[in-house]
């Protein structure tokens, strides 16, 4: 066991972890941050995206140990300091990019990495950004239309409703 | 996961000297390894990382080419290669973005996945792997499938890549996992054409060598069109027979030859 100590959203945390303890059971068991989701475990669906130092990476692919004094982001850090909706997580409501929701926690730290890097993407660089995030009610139309809204675009000639 | 004790070194020399433990492991960025740990195919007493070493991070530019640190990501190939734009552009389209924000050169070259892009790259251009104790050709370096010249408990800490006059590298994707069902890549050097490819053989990367001649005599897509490449000894699963991937080796080797060119 050792002792790790990192930020999350904002707040210094600390926890004693195993050599294989992942970053998604350190965030979802230690400190109850259920909102990062495990869909495949296998490193390809995205449900379990989370930004560490920045960056966008698939917490259930990392070891905790690894982000031992890390910046870590999670998607109960993306509201707005008064607990409104972020812009992305706004669009996502106003452009229905949800219906059962178990992959969206992903795909909004994965569109708020984009727009990080590329203030207004194409509709093709959303689509390559998003290849690692699976979502099996396969909602994607909406879910890119929710991000180029999101960076300001106008939508209203994207085909899905 | 079987339980392991968790190191990460700073510095080459504190690695190798963690490496040293029985049944240590150097960890890259996790994304091949991880999910092999998960499937408990592996049970390593220790996992040394790799991704705390700062001199083994980066690209810079050096006698005409350009040397990748080992512990690079695939994210900054991508973004800092600009002096190899084929090279680049591998690392751009290698699994998916979080996959590239922690994957590593050095842990592609190690694992030398059959499928695995980097192998075709640091073979077509004739690459330099070094490590902490030596300098391996790329000739020398790749053995098959899941197997290199690496010793137990050598770290690639660096590779160096000659800039070609023109490359191009394309990839078959599988559309599930992205990885290559074939991918070619075809560097033009002034002394010659090389063609390494990849997610093809049972023997894993390997040179196409009769393209390579038709191609250092005439670079251009039409050089290959009378070549033909057998399906004996190409991987046959269910997303492809060994001849659809035979094939397919020299669809992508015109390809690549006319987006060099």
């Amino acid at each position: 066991m050792a002792n790790i100590t990192m930020t999350v959203n904002g707040k210094s945390v600390s926890g004693e972890v195993e050599g294989r303890t992942l970053l998604v059971d350190f965030l979802r068991t230690d400190l109850r941050l259920t909102g990062t989701h495990v869909g495949c475990d296998t490193s390809q669906c995205g449900a379990c995206t989370v930004h560490v130092d920045g960056i966008a990476v698939k917490s259930c692919t990392m070891l905790a140990a690894e982000a031992d004094g890390a910046d870590v982001s999670t998607i109960e850090g993306q509201a707005n300091a008064d607990g409104s909706l972020s812009a992305i997580q706004a669009a996502f409501q106003e452009h229905h990019g949800l219906q059962c929701g178990f992959c969206t926690p992903g795909m909004v730290m994965a569109a708020a990495d984009l727009l990080k890097k590329n203030a207004k993407p194409t509709e093709a660089e959303v689509r390559h950004h998003l290849e690692g995030n699976i979502c099996r009610c396969t909602g994607y139309h909406n879910i890119v239309k929710a991000i180029m809204a999101a960076s300001g675009q106008d939508v209203s000639q994207l085909a899905a409703e | 996961m079987y339980n392991f004790d968790f190191e990460k070194p700073s510095t080459i020399a504190d690695a190798v000297s963690a490496m040293a433990a029985e049944e240590a492991q150097a960890l890259g960025g996790g994304q091949t390894l991880i999910p092999t740990l998960k499937q408990r195919l592996a049970s390593p007493s220790k996992l040394v990382s790799l991704s705390g070493i700062a001199e083994m991070k980066g690209v810079c530019e050096a006698d005409g080419g350009i040397s990748v640190g080992g512990a690079t990501t695939h994210a900054t190939v991508a973004a800092e290669a600009g002096a190899y734009p084929a090279l680049a552009a591998l690392a751009s389209n290698i699994g998916d973005p979080a996959v590239r924000n922690r994957g590593t050169i050095g842990g592609s070259l190690a694992n030398n996945d059959p499928a695995a892009c980097y192998p075709s790259a640091a073979l077509a251009s004739g690459a330099t792997i070094e490590t902490n104790s030596r300098e391996i050709a790329a000739d020398d370096y790749f053995q098959g499938m899941f197997t290199t010249a690496l010793e137990e408990g050598e770290i690639i800490t660096n590779v160096r890549f000659p800039i070609p006059e023109a490359a191009s590298y394309q990839k078959f994707e599988q559309p599930a996992s992205r990885f290559a069902m074939v991918g070619v890549f075809v560097a033009k050097y002034v002394d010659g054409v090389r063609v390494a490819v990849t997610g093809a053989s049972e023997d894993g990367v390997f040179r196409w060598t009769e393209a390579e001649e038709a191609l250092s005599g005439n670079f251009s897509a039409d050089a290959v069109e009378g070549l033909s490449v057998s399906g004996d000894g190409m991987i046959s699963d269910l997303h492809g027979s060994g001849d659809y991937r035979a094939h397919l080796v020299k669809v992508l080797t015109k390809r690549a030859v006319a987006a060099a060119s």
